[in-house]
Protein backbone atom coordinates (compact mmCIF):
# COMPACT_ATOMS: atom_id res chain seq x y z
CA UNK A 1 0.00 0.00 0.00
CA UNK A 2 1.31 3.43 -0.94
CA UNK A 3 2.26 6.07 1.62
CA UNK A 4 -0.17 8.57 3.11
CA UNK A 5 0.05 11.78 1.08
CA UNK A 6 -2.58 13.89 2.83
CA UNK A 7 -3.25 13.38 6.52
CA UNK A 8 -6.03 15.38 8.16
CA UNK A 9 -6.08 14.81 11.88
CA UNK A 10 -8.82 15.95 14.29
CA UNK A 11 -9.41 19.25 12.49
CA UNK A 12 -11.79 21.75 14.08
CA UNK A 13 -12.67 25.06 12.48
CA UNK A 14 -15.08 27.76 13.65
CA UNK A 15 -16.22 31.01 12.14
CA UNK A 16 -17.13 33.02 15.21
CA UNK A 17 -19.65 30.97 17.15
CA UNK A 18 -20.36 28.68 14.18
CA UNK A 19 -18.36 25.44 14.32
CA UNK A 20 -18.03 24.36 10.70
CA UNK A 21 -15.58 21.46 11.07
CA UNK A 22 -16.09 19.40 14.20
CA UNK A 23 -13.21 16.96 14.28
CA UNK A 24 -12.44 15.74 10.77
CA UNK A 25 -10.04 12.86 10.12
CA UNK A 26 -9.05 11.93 6.60
CA UNK A 27 -6.21 10.00 4.98
CA UNK A 28 -5.44 10.11 1.29
CA UNK A 29 -2.80 7.78 -0.09
CA UNK A 30 -0.40 8.75 -2.87
CA UNK A 31 -1.90 8.21 -6.32
CA UNK A 32 -5.43 7.82 -5.02
CA UNK A 33 -8.56 9.81 -5.79
CA UNK A 34 -10.83 10.76 -2.91
CA UNK A 35 -14.26 12.19 -3.70
CA UNK A 36 -16.05 14.16 -0.99
CA UNK A 37 -19.83 14.24 -1.10
CA UNK A 38 -22.21 16.04 1.21
CA UNK A 39 -25.03 18.52 1.41
CA UNK A 40 -24.40 22.22 0.90
CA UNK A 41 -23.04 23.88 4.03
CA UNK A 42 -21.61 20.65 5.44
CA UNK A 43 -18.07 22.09 5.45
CA UNK A 44 -16.58 20.53 2.29
CA UNK A 45 -15.11 23.77 0.94
CA UNK A 46 -13.85 24.76 4.37
CA UNK A 47 -12.07 21.40 4.70
CA UNK A 48 -10.35 21.82 1.31
CA UNK A 49 -9.36 25.37 2.21
CA UNK A 50 -7.79 24.26 5.49
CA UNK A 51 -5.73 21.67 3.58
CA UNK A 52 -3.89 24.40 1.66
CA UNK A 53 -4.06 26.77 4.64
CA UNK A 54 -6.36 29.34 3.02
CA UNK A 55 -8.16 28.89 6.35
CA UNK A 56 -6.36 28.34 9.65
CA UNK A 57 -7.58 25.50 11.84
CA UNK A 58 -8.63 25.99 15.47
CA UNK A 59 -7.49 22.52 16.52
CA UNK A 60 -5.92 19.47 14.93
CA UNK A 61 -3.34 19.40 12.15
CA UNK A 62 -2.85 18.58 8.50
CA UNK A 63 0.23 17.19 6.79
CA UNK A 64 1.14 16.75 3.15
CA UNK A 65 3.74 14.09 2.39
CA UNK A 66 4.72 14.08 6.05
CA UNK A 67 5.16 17.87 6.30
CA UNK A 68 2.85 19.89 8.55
CA UNK A 69 0.85 22.53 6.67
CA UNK A 70 1.08 26.06 8.09
CA UNK A 71 2.99 25.07 11.24
CA UNK A 72 6.40 23.95 12.42
CA UNK A 73 6.56 21.52 15.28
CA UNK A 74 9.10 21.77 18.07
CA UNK A 75 8.51 19.54 21.07
CA UNK A 76 4.81 19.62 21.84
CA UNK A 77 4.28 23.09 20.38
CA UNK A 78 3.12 24.10 16.93
CA UNK A 79 4.63 27.38 15.71
CA UNK A 80 2.77 29.24 13.00
CA UNK A 81 4.81 29.58 9.81
CA UNK A 82 5.50 32.97 8.21
CA UNK A 83 3.36 33.83 5.22
CA UNK A 84 6.39 33.42 2.97
CA UNK A 85 6.82 29.80 4.07
CA UNK A 86 3.11 29.06 3.79
CA UNK A 87 3.20 30.35 0.20
CA UNK A 88 6.14 28.04 -0.48
CA UNK A 89 4.16 25.06 0.90
CA UNK A 90 1.17 25.91 -1.28
CA UNK A 91 3.19 25.25 -4.41
CA UNK A 92 2.89 21.58 -3.41
CA UNK A 93 -0.89 21.79 -3.24
CA UNK A 94 -2.82 22.58 -6.42
CA UNK A 95 -6.25 24.14 -5.94
CA UNK A 96 -9.00 24.34 -8.56
CA UNK A 97 -11.85 26.70 -7.72
CA UNK A 98 -15.52 26.40 -8.53
CA UNK A 99 -15.47 29.67 -10.49
CA UNK A 100 -12.02 29.16 -12.05
CA UNK A 101 -10.44 32.41 -10.76
CA UNK A 102 -8.21 32.73 -13.80
CA UNK A 103 -6.37 36.05 -14.05
CA UNK A 104 -8.45 37.85 -16.68
CA UNK A 105 -5.81 40.42 -17.63
CA UNK A 106 -3.23 37.76 -18.48
CA UNK A 107 -3.26 35.45 -21.48
CA UNK A 108 -3.80 31.74 -20.97
CA UNK A 109 -0.05 31.11 -21.31
CA UNK A 110 0.79 33.91 -18.83
CA UNK A 111 -1.72 32.43 -16.38
CA UNK A 112 0.19 29.14 -16.49
CA UNK A 113 3.67 30.67 -16.37
CA UNK A 114 3.14 33.18 -13.55
CA UNK A 115 3.41 30.93 -10.49
CA UNK A 116 6.27 28.67 -11.68
CA UNK A 117 8.33 31.78 -12.51
CA UNK A 118 7.53 33.87 -9.44
CA UNK A 119 7.06 31.20 -6.77
CA UNK A 120 9.46 28.47 -7.94
CA UNK A 121 11.93 30.78 -9.77
CA UNK A 122 11.81 28.62 -12.90
CA UNK A 123 13.39 30.15 -16.01
CA UNK A 124 10.64 31.68 -18.15
CA UNK A 125 11.30 29.72 -21.34
CA UNK A 126 11.32 26.47 -19.41
CA UNK A 127 8.03 27.40 -17.74
CA UNK A 128 6.55 28.26 -21.12
CA UNK A 129 7.51 24.90 -22.57
CA UNK A 130 5.87 23.14 -19.62
CA UNK A 131 2.80 25.38 -20.00
CA UNK A 132 2.41 24.52 -23.67
CA UNK A 133 2.73 20.81 -22.91
CA UNK A 134 0.03 21.11 -20.24
CA UNK A 135 -2.27 23.05 -22.55
CA UNK A 136 -1.90 20.28 -25.08
CA UNK A 137 -2.76 17.77 -22.39
CA UNK A 138 -6.04 19.55 -21.57
CA UNK A 139 -6.78 20.00 -25.28
CA UNK A 140 -6.22 23.75 -25.49
CA UNK A 141 -2.90 24.03 -27.32
CA UNK A 142 -4.40 26.60 -29.70
CA UNK A 143 -5.61 28.91 -26.92
CA UNK A 144 -2.23 29.92 -25.46
CA UNK A 145 -2.56 33.53 -26.64
CA UNK A 146 -6.26 33.93 -25.80
CA UNK A 147 -7.55 35.83 -22.76
CA UNK A 148 -9.67 33.80 -20.29
CA UNK A 149 -12.88 35.71 -21.06
CA UNK A 150 -12.57 34.67 -24.69
CA UNK A 151 -13.01 31.02 -23.64
CA UNK A 152 -16.06 28.97 -22.71
CA UNK A 153 -16.57 28.00 -19.06
CA UNK A 154 -15.37 24.46 -19.71
CA UNK A 155 -12.24 25.72 -21.45
CA UNK A 156 -11.55 28.15 -18.60
CA UNK A 157 -11.76 25.37 -16.04
CA UNK A 158 -9.39 23.23 -18.11
CA UNK A 159 -6.94 26.15 -18.16
CA UNK A 160 -7.33 26.44 -14.37
CA UNK A 161 -6.47 22.76 -14.00
CA UNK A 162 -3.42 23.18 -16.24
CA UNK A 163 -2.41 26.24 -14.16
CA UNK A 164 -2.54 24.16 -10.97
CA UNK A 165 -0.55 21.35 -12.64
CA UNK A 166 2.16 23.78 -13.78
CA UNK A 167 3.58 23.76 -10.25
CA UNK A 168 3.81 19.95 -10.31
CA UNK A 169 1.98 19.73 -6.98
CA UNK A 170 1.96 16.63 -4.81
CA UNK A 171 -1.82 16.77 -4.50
CA UNK A 172 -4.63 18.48 -6.41
CA UNK A 173 -7.72 19.79 -4.63
CA UNK A 174 -10.92 20.44 -6.61
CA UNK A 175 -13.80 22.40 -5.10
CA UNK A 176 -16.90 21.62 -7.16
CA UNK A 177 -14.99 22.09 -10.43
CA UNK A 178 -18.07 21.62 -12.62
CA UNK A 179 -20.76 23.37 -10.58
CA UNK A 180 -20.45 26.68 -12.44
CA UNK A 181 -20.65 25.04 -15.87
CA UNK A 182 -23.48 24.55 -18.34
CA UNK A 183 -24.48 20.86 -18.35
CA UNK A 184 -23.01 20.16 -21.79
CA UNK A 185 -19.59 21.46 -20.65
CA UNK A 186 -19.33 19.28 -17.53
CA UNK A 187 -18.11 16.22 -19.49
CA UNK A 188 -15.00 17.85 -20.97
CA UNK A 189 -13.77 18.93 -17.51
CA UNK A 190 -14.49 15.56 -15.90
CA UNK A 191 -12.63 13.88 -18.76
CA UNK A 192 -9.51 15.89 -17.94
CA UNK A 193 -9.78 14.93 -14.26
CA UNK A 194 -10.29 11.26 -15.18
CA UNK A 195 -7.18 11.42 -17.36
CA UNK A 196 -5.21 12.80 -14.39
CA UNK A 197 -6.58 10.02 -12.17
CA UNK A 198 -5.43 7.38 -14.63
CA UNK A 199 -1.87 8.74 -14.50
CA UNK A 200 -1.69 8.48 -10.72
CA UNK A 201 -2.20 12.08 -9.61
CA UNK A 202 -3.25 12.32 -5.95
CA UNK A 203 -6.55 14.19 -5.85
CA UNK A 204 -9.33 15.25 -3.50
CA UNK A 205 -12.45 16.19 -5.42
CA UNK A 206 -15.54 17.80 -3.93
CA UNK A 207 -18.37 17.23 -6.37
CA UNK A 208 -22.04 16.38 -6.76
CA UNK A 209 -21.35 14.17 -9.80
CA UNK A 210 -22.19 10.72 -8.37
CA UNK A 211 -21.44 8.96 -11.68
CA UNK A 212 -17.96 10.45 -11.68
CA UNK A 213 -17.41 9.36 -8.08
CA UNK A 214 -18.43 5.82 -8.89
CA UNK A 215 -16.14 5.64 -11.91
CA UNK A 216 -13.01 7.41 -10.66
CA UNK A 217 -12.89 7.46 -6.87
CA UNK A 218 -10.78 5.06 -4.84
CA UNK A 219 -12.48 6.37 -1.72
CA UNK A 220 -15.77 8.18 -1.31
CA UNK A 221 -16.19 10.34 1.78
CA UNK A 222 -19.60 11.49 2.92
CA UNK A 223 -19.60 14.64 5.07
CA UNK A 224 -22.48 16.19 6.94
CA UNK A 225 -22.63 18.94 9.51
CA UNK A 226 -18.85 19.26 9.87
CA UNK A 227 -17.99 15.59 10.37
CA UNK A 228 -17.12 12.64 8.15
CA UNK A 229 -20.20 10.42 8.44
CA UNK A 230 -18.80 7.49 6.51
CA UNK A 231 -16.13 6.64 4.01
CA UNK A 232 -15.06 3.69 1.92
CA UNK A 233 -14.86 2.36 -1.63
CA UNK A 234 -17.55 3.79 -3.96
CA UNK A 235 -19.42 0.49 -4.12
CA UNK A 236 -19.79 0.44 -0.33
CA UNK A 237 -20.69 4.08 0.30
CA UNK A 238 -22.82 4.68 -2.80
CA UNK A 239 -24.61 1.35 -3.12
CA UNK A 240 -24.77 0.13 0.47
CA UNK A 241 -24.57 3.16 2.75
CA UNK A 242 -24.47 2.34 6.44
CA UNK A 243 -25.85 5.61 7.76
CA UNK A 244 -29.30 7.10 7.51
CA UNK A 245 -27.90 10.55 6.64
CA UNK A 246 -25.91 9.13 3.71
CA UNK A 247 -28.98 7.30 2.43
CA UNK A 248 -31.10 10.47 2.71
CA UNK A 249 -28.51 12.51 0.81
CA UNK A 250 -28.01 9.93 -1.94
CA UNK A 251 -31.74 9.53 -2.47
CA UNK A 252 -31.89 13.25 -3.20
CA UNK A 253 -28.99 13.49 -5.65
CA UNK A 254 -29.30 10.17 -7.50
CA UNK B 1 -44.13 31.55 -51.56
CA UNK B 2 -47.20 29.84 -53.02
CA UNK B 3 -50.16 31.87 -54.23
CA UNK B 4 -52.78 30.05 -52.19
CA UNK B 5 -51.39 31.04 -48.78
CA UNK B 6 -53.49 33.51 -46.86
CA UNK B 7 -52.11 36.99 -47.43
CA UNK B 8 -52.83 39.97 -45.25
CA UNK B 9 -54.22 42.94 -47.15
CA UNK B 10 -51.51 45.34 -45.98
CA UNK B 11 -48.64 43.23 -47.28
CA UNK B 12 -50.28 41.92 -50.41
CA UNK B 13 -48.38 44.17 -52.79
CA UNK B 14 -44.93 43.01 -51.66
CA UNK B 15 -43.69 39.53 -52.61
CA UNK B 16 -40.43 39.31 -50.67
CA UNK B 17 -40.33 40.75 -47.15
CA UNK B 18 -36.69 41.71 -47.74
CA UNK B 19 -37.91 44.33 -50.20
CA UNK B 20 -39.88 46.17 -47.53
CA UNK B 21 -38.41 49.62 -47.21
CA UNK B 22 -37.74 51.16 -43.80
CA UNK B 23 -38.54 54.84 -43.46
CA UNK B 24 -36.70 56.31 -40.47
CA UNK B 25 -38.51 58.81 -38.23
CA UNK B 26 -37.76 62.42 -39.12
CA UNK B 27 -36.57 64.40 -36.08
CA UNK B 28 -37.67 67.91 -37.09
CA UNK B 29 -37.30 69.38 -33.58
CA UNK B 30 -33.81 67.94 -33.23
CA UNK B 31 -32.79 69.47 -36.56
CA UNK B 32 -34.17 72.88 -35.58
CA UNK B 33 -32.39 72.85 -32.22
CA UNK B 34 -29.17 71.75 -33.94
CA UNK B 35 -29.38 74.59 -36.45
CA UNK B 36 -30.00 77.17 -33.71
CA UNK B 37 -26.98 75.98 -31.74
CA UNK B 38 -24.76 76.05 -34.85
CA UNK B 39 -25.76 79.68 -35.48
CA UNK B 40 -24.99 80.65 -31.85
CA UNK B 41 -21.62 78.90 -31.89
CA UNK B 42 -20.73 80.55 -35.22
CA UNK B 43 -21.59 83.95 -33.78
CA UNK B 44 -19.47 83.30 -30.72
CA UNK B 45 -16.46 82.17 -32.74
CA UNK B 46 -16.86 85.13 -35.07
CA UNK B 47 -16.90 87.47 -32.08
CA UNK B 48 -13.86 85.77 -30.59
CA UNK B 49 -11.95 86.16 -33.84
CA UNK B 50 -12.93 89.71 -34.77
CA UNK B 51 -13.67 91.60 -31.53
CA UNK B 52 -10.61 93.76 -30.76
CA UNK B 53 -10.84 93.30 -26.96
CA UNK B 54 -9.20 89.88 -27.32
CA UNK B 55 -6.09 91.47 -28.84
CA UNK B 56 -5.02 88.39 -30.75
CA UNK B 57 -1.83 90.12 -31.87
CA UNK B 58 -0.68 90.30 -28.22
CA UNK B 59 -1.67 86.65 -27.79
CA UNK B 60 0.49 85.78 -30.81
CA UNK B 61 3.47 87.70 -29.45
CA UNK B 62 3.42 85.93 -26.12
CA UNK B 63 2.06 82.42 -26.61
CA UNK B 64 5.42 80.98 -27.73
CA UNK B 65 7.64 83.53 -26.03
CA UNK B 66 10.58 82.18 -24.11
CA UNK B 67 9.20 83.22 -20.71
CA UNK B 68 5.89 81.50 -21.32
CA UNK B 69 7.38 78.31 -22.75
CA UNK B 70 9.73 78.20 -19.78
CA UNK B 71 6.74 78.66 -17.44
CA UNK B 72 4.82 75.87 -19.19
CA UNK B 73 7.82 73.63 -18.60
CA UNK B 74 7.77 74.47 -14.87
CA UNK B 75 4.04 73.70 -14.74
CA UNK B 76 4.63 70.36 -16.45
CA UNK B 77 7.46 69.47 -14.09
CA UNK B 78 5.39 70.30 -11.01
CA UNK B 79 2.53 68.20 -12.37
CA UNK B 80 4.78 65.28 -13.27
CA UNK B 81 6.59 65.20 -9.94
CA UNK B 82 3.44 65.58 -7.87
CA UNK B 83 1.64 62.93 -9.96
CA UNK B 84 4.37 60.32 -9.78
CA UNK B 85 5.33 60.93 -6.15
CA UNK B 86 1.72 61.50 -5.07
CA UNK B 87 0.50 58.23 -6.58
CA UNK B 88 3.51 56.28 -5.30
CA UNK B 89 2.94 57.54 -1.77
CA UNK B 90 -0.82 57.20 -2.23
CA UNK B 91 -0.46 53.54 -3.24
CA UNK B 92 1.63 52.81 -0.15
CA UNK B 93 -0.94 54.57 2.05
CA UNK B 94 -3.79 52.71 0.35
CA UNK B 95 -2.21 49.34 1.14
CA UNK B 96 -1.43 50.47 4.70
CA UNK B 97 -5.09 51.38 5.05
CA UNK B 98 -6.09 47.94 3.72
CA UNK B 99 -3.56 46.07 5.84
CA UNK B 100 -4.55 43.86 8.73
CA UNK B 101 -2.24 45.76 11.08
CA UNK B 102 -4.35 48.20 13.13
CA UNK B 103 -1.32 50.49 13.55
CA UNK B 104 -0.70 50.81 9.83
CA UNK B 105 -4.33 51.28 8.94
CA UNK B 106 -4.87 53.89 11.66
CA UNK B 107 -1.80 55.85 10.55
CA UNK B 108 -3.03 55.72 6.95
CA UNK B 109 -6.52 56.78 7.94
CA UNK B 110 -5.14 59.70 9.94
CA UNK B 111 -2.90 60.82 7.09
CA UNK B 112 -5.83 60.86 4.68
CA UNK B 113 -8.02 62.64 7.20
CA UNK B 114 -5.46 65.39 7.87
CA UNK B 115 -4.30 66.06 4.33
CA UNK B 116 -7.81 66.10 2.92
CA UNK B 117 -8.79 68.58 5.60
CA UNK B 118 -6.09 71.16 4.91
CA UNK B 119 -6.65 73.40 1.88
CA UNK B 120 -3.76 72.93 -0.55
CA UNK B 121 -2.89 76.62 -0.53
CA UNK B 122 -2.60 76.64 3.26
CA UNK B 123 -0.30 73.65 3.11
CA UNK B 124 1.88 75.21 0.42
CA UNK B 125 2.36 78.42 2.38
CA UNK B 126 3.11 76.28 5.40
CA UNK B 127 5.89 74.38 3.61
CA UNK B 128 7.18 77.61 2.16
CA UNK B 129 7.59 78.93 5.70
CA UNK B 130 8.98 75.68 7.03
CA UNK B 131 12.27 77.26 7.99
CA UNK B 132 10.40 79.38 10.51
CA UNK B 133 9.49 76.18 12.33
CA UNK B 134 12.49 73.93 11.82
CA UNK B 135 15.55 75.96 10.99
CA UNK B 136 17.70 72.91 10.64
CA UNK B 137 16.86 69.41 9.54
CA UNK B 138 19.16 66.83 11.03
CA UNK B 139 20.05 63.20 10.49
CA UNK B 140 20.67 61.11 13.56
CA UNK B 141 19.24 58.75 16.15
CA UNK B 142 15.60 59.49 17.03
CA UNK B 143 15.52 61.60 20.22
CA UNK B 144 19.33 61.16 20.32
CA UNK B 145 22.39 62.88 18.89
CA UNK B 146 22.27 64.51 15.45
CA UNK B 147 25.08 63.69 13.00
CA UNK B 148 24.41 65.84 9.96
CA UNK B 149 22.21 68.87 9.70
CA UNK B 150 21.29 71.32 6.96
CA UNK B 151 19.41 74.55 6.75
CA UNK B 152 15.90 73.46 5.79
CA UNK B 153 15.30 76.22 3.26
CA UNK B 154 18.43 75.45 1.26
CA UNK B 155 17.66 71.74 1.33
CA UNK B 156 14.08 72.07 0.21
CA UNK B 157 14.10 75.20 -1.93
CA UNK B 158 10.98 76.87 -3.21
CA UNK B 159 10.27 74.36 -5.97
CA UNK B 160 10.98 71.53 -3.58
CA UNK B 161 8.51 72.97 -1.08
CA UNK B 162 5.90 73.20 -3.82
CA UNK B 163 6.52 69.59 -4.91
CA UNK B 164 6.30 68.38 -1.31
CA UNK B 165 3.07 70.28 -0.73
CA UNK B 166 1.45 69.10 -3.95
CA UNK B 167 2.64 65.53 -3.37
CA UNK B 168 1.37 65.24 0.19
CA UNK B 169 -1.97 66.70 -0.82
CA UNK B 170 -2.21 64.49 -3.90
CA UNK B 171 -1.19 61.35 -2.01
CA UNK B 172 -4.21 61.62 0.30
CA UNK B 173 -6.59 61.63 -2.67
CA UNK B 174 -4.56 59.06 -4.63
CA UNK B 175 -4.67 56.71 -1.63
CA UNK B 176 -8.46 56.67 -1.68
CA UNK B 177 -8.58 56.21 -5.45
CA UNK B 178 -6.14 53.30 -5.32
CA UNK B 179 -7.97 51.76 -2.37
CA UNK B 180 -11.24 51.98 -4.29
CA UNK B 181 -9.62 50.26 -7.26
CA UNK B 182 -8.18 47.48 -5.12
CA UNK B 183 -11.53 46.87 -3.44
CA UNK B 184 -13.13 46.56 -6.87
CA UNK B 185 -10.93 43.54 -7.71
CA UNK B 186 -12.69 40.22 -7.12
CA UNK B 187 -11.49 38.61 -3.88
CA UNK B 188 -11.11 35.30 -5.71
CA UNK B 189 -8.15 36.76 -7.59
CA UNK B 190 -6.09 37.18 -4.43
CA UNK B 191 -7.18 33.78 -3.25
CA UNK B 192 -6.09 32.13 -6.49
CA UNK B 193 -2.76 33.96 -6.32
CA UNK B 194 -2.26 32.87 -2.72
CA UNK B 195 -3.23 29.28 -3.56
CA UNK B 196 -0.57 29.28 -6.29
CA UNK B 197 2.06 30.43 -3.78
CA UNK B 198 2.80 33.67 -5.66
CA UNK B 199 4.86 35.93 -3.34
CA UNK B 200 2.88 38.66 -1.59
CA UNK B 201 4.39 41.71 -3.30
CA UNK B 202 4.12 40.02 -6.66
CA UNK B 203 0.43 39.28 -5.97
CA UNK B 204 -0.13 42.99 -5.55
CA UNK B 205 2.00 44.17 -8.45
CA UNK B 206 1.12 41.54 -11.02
CA UNK B 207 -2.40 40.40 -10.13
CA UNK B 208 -4.22 43.07 -8.08
CA UNK B 209 -2.92 46.43 -9.29
CA UNK B 210 -3.28 45.81 -13.05
CA UNK B 211 -6.92 44.85 -12.50
CA UNK B 212 -7.48 47.71 -10.06
CA UNK B 213 -6.22 50.08 -12.76
CA UNK B 214 -9.51 49.67 -14.61
CA UNK B 215 -11.30 51.39 -11.73
CA UNK B 216 -8.40 53.70 -10.83
CA UNK B 217 -7.69 55.28 -14.21
CA UNK B 218 -10.83 57.32 -14.91
CA UNK B 219 -10.67 58.99 -11.49
CA UNK B 220 -6.89 59.27 -11.58
CA UNK B 221 -7.20 61.02 -14.96
CA UNK B 222 -9.49 63.56 -13.35
CA UNK B 223 -7.03 64.02 -10.50
CA UNK B 224 -4.02 64.56 -12.74
CA UNK B 225 -5.85 67.10 -14.88
CA UNK B 226 -7.03 68.80 -11.68
CA UNK B 227 -3.44 68.81 -10.47
CA UNK B 228 -2.17 70.33 -13.74
CA UNK B 229 -4.52 73.26 -13.27
CA UNK B 230 -4.09 73.15 -9.49
CA UNK B 231 -0.36 73.87 -9.86
CA UNK B 232 -1.45 77.43 -10.59
CA UNK B 233 -1.96 77.98 -6.85
CA UNK B 234 1.81 77.80 -6.31
CA UNK B 235 1.88 81.34 -7.72
CA UNK B 236 1.51 82.31 -4.04
CA UNK B 237 5.08 81.06 -3.61
CA UNK B 238 6.33 83.18 -6.52
CA UNK B 239 7.31 80.12 -8.55
CA UNK B 240 7.58 80.88 -12.25
CA UNK B 241 4.89 78.51 -13.44
CA UNK B 242 2.42 79.44 -16.15
CA UNK B 243 -0.17 81.40 -14.20
CA UNK B 244 2.45 83.28 -12.17
CA UNK B 245 4.38 84.40 -15.27
CA UNK B 246 1.22 85.48 -17.04
CA UNK B 247 0.33 87.63 -14.03
CA UNK B 248 3.83 89.12 -13.96
CA UNK B 249 3.60 90.04 -17.63
CA UNK B 250 0.16 91.60 -17.50
CA UNK B 251 1.13 93.37 -14.30
CA UNK B 252 3.80 95.06 -16.39
CA UNK B 253 1.96 95.76 -19.63
CA UNK B 254 -1.69 95.78 -18.57
CA UNK B 255 -2.82 93.40 -21.34
CA UNK B 256 -4.85 91.23 -19.01
CA UNK B 257 -7.27 89.54 -21.40
CA UNK B 258 -4.90 88.30 -24.11
CA UNK B 259 -2.44 87.03 -21.53
CA UNK B 260 -5.14 85.12 -19.69
CA UNK B 261 -5.97 83.67 -23.10
CA UNK B 262 -2.35 82.56 -23.45
CA UNK B 263 -2.58 80.69 -20.15
CA UNK B 264 -5.99 79.26 -21.08
CA UNK B 265 -4.74 78.03 -24.44
CA UNK B 266 -1.81 76.22 -22.84
CA UNK B 267 -3.95 74.64 -20.13
CA UNK B 268 -6.42 73.45 -22.78
CA UNK B 269 -3.67 71.99 -24.95
CA UNK B 270 -1.99 70.21 -22.02
CA UNK B 271 -5.29 68.87 -20.70
CA UNK B 272 -6.18 67.56 -24.16
CA UNK B 273 -2.85 65.76 -24.43
CA UNK B 274 -3.44 64.20 -21.01
CA UNK B 275 -6.93 63.10 -22.06
CA UNK B 276 -5.58 61.39 -25.16
CA UNK B 277 -2.88 59.70 -23.11
CA UNK B 278 -5.52 58.58 -20.61
CA UNK B 279 -7.58 57.02 -23.38
CA UNK B 280 -4.70 54.84 -24.54
CA UNK B 281 -3.56 53.91 -21.04
CA UNK B 282 -7.12 52.84 -20.22
CA UNK B 283 -7.17 50.72 -23.37
CA UNK B 284 -3.92 49.10 -22.35
CA UNK B 285 -5.37 48.04 -18.99
CA UNK B 286 -8.65 46.88 -20.54
CA UNK B 287 -6.84 43.94 -22.15
CA UNK B 288 -8.73 40.75 -21.49
CA UNK B 289 -11.72 42.61 -20.03
CA UNK B 290 -13.88 42.18 -23.14
CA UNK B 291 -14.14 39.32 -25.58
CA UNK B 292 -13.32 41.67 -28.47
CA UNK B 293 -11.60 44.96 -27.61
CA UNK B 294 -13.27 48.06 -29.12
CA UNK B 295 -11.34 49.71 -31.99
CA UNK B 296 -9.31 52.88 -31.34
CA UNK B 297 -10.64 56.12 -32.86
CA UNK B 298 -7.89 55.83 -35.48
CA UNK B 299 -8.88 52.27 -36.38
CA UNK B 300 -12.50 53.31 -36.47
CA UNK B 301 -11.72 56.24 -38.78
CA UNK B 302 -9.64 54.03 -41.06
CA UNK B 303 -12.40 51.43 -41.22
CA UNK B 304 -14.93 54.16 -41.96
CA UNK B 305 -12.80 55.52 -44.81
CA UNK B 306 -12.06 52.13 -46.37
CA UNK B 307 -15.69 51.09 -46.16
CA UNK B 308 -16.75 54.33 -47.82
CA UNK B 309 -14.24 53.95 -50.67
CA UNK B 310 -15.11 50.35 -51.56
N1 LIG C 1 -15.52 32.87 5.89
C1 LIG C 1 -16.65 32.42 6.51
N2 LIG C 1 -17.22 33.13 7.51
C2 LIG C 1 -18.32 32.69 8.13
N3 LIG C 1 -18.96 31.54 7.83
C3 LIG C 1 -18.46 30.79 6.83
C4 LIG C 1 -17.28 31.18 6.12
N4 LIG C 1 -17.00 30.25 5.18
C5 LIG C 1 -17.96 29.30 5.32
N5 LIG C 1 -18.83 29.62 6.30
C6 LIG C 1 -19.98 28.79 6.75
O1 LIG C 1 -19.49 27.51 7.00
C7 LIG C 1 -20.43 26.54 6.63
C8 LIG C 1 -19.78 25.54 5.71
O2 LIG C 1 -19.45 26.16 4.51
P1 LIG C 1 -18.74 25.42 3.32
O3 LIG C 1 -17.49 24.82 3.81
O4 LIG C 1 -18.63 26.38 2.20
O5 LIG C 1 -19.77 24.27 2.96
P2 LIG C 1 -19.92 23.40 1.64
O6 LIG C 1 -18.74 23.67 0.77
O7 LIG C 1 -20.00 22.01 2.12
O8 LIG C 1 -21.19 23.82 0.99
C9 LIG C 1 -21.60 27.27 6.01
O9 LIG C 1 -22.61 27.40 6.97
C10 LIG C 1 -21.01 28.63 5.68
O10 LIG C 1 -22.00 29.62 5.77
MG1 LIG D 1 -18.59 24.48 -1.14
Amino acid sequence: MSAVMVDVHGVHKSFGALEVLRGVDLEVRAGEVTVILGPSGSGKSTLLRTINHLEKVNAGWISIDGELVGYRRSGDKLHELKEKDVLKQRTNIGFVFQNFNLFPHLTVLENLVEAPVSALRRPRNEAEDTARRLLERVGLADKAAAYPRQLSGGQQQRVAIARALALEPKVLLFDEPTSALDPELVGEVLDVIKDLASTGTTMIVVTHEIGFAREVADTVVFMDDGVVVEQGPPAAVLDAPQHERTRAFLSKVL
Amino acid sequence: MSSDTITEPATRAVEDPAELKIVPTRHYARWAAGAAVVVLVAQFVHGLATNPVWEWNVFRDYVFSETIVQAVWVTLQLTAYATVLGFLLGTVIAFMRLSRSPVLSTVAWTYIWIFRSIPMIVQLVFWFNLSALYEELGLGIPFGPVFVSVDSNTLIGTIGAAVIGLTLHQAAYAAEIVRGGVLAVDHGQLEAAAALGIPRLRQIRRIVLPQAMRAILPTAGNEIIGLLKGTSVVYVMSIGELFYQVQVIYGRNGRVVPLLLVATAWYVVLTSLLSVAQYYVERRYARGADRTPPPTPLQRARRFVTKEST
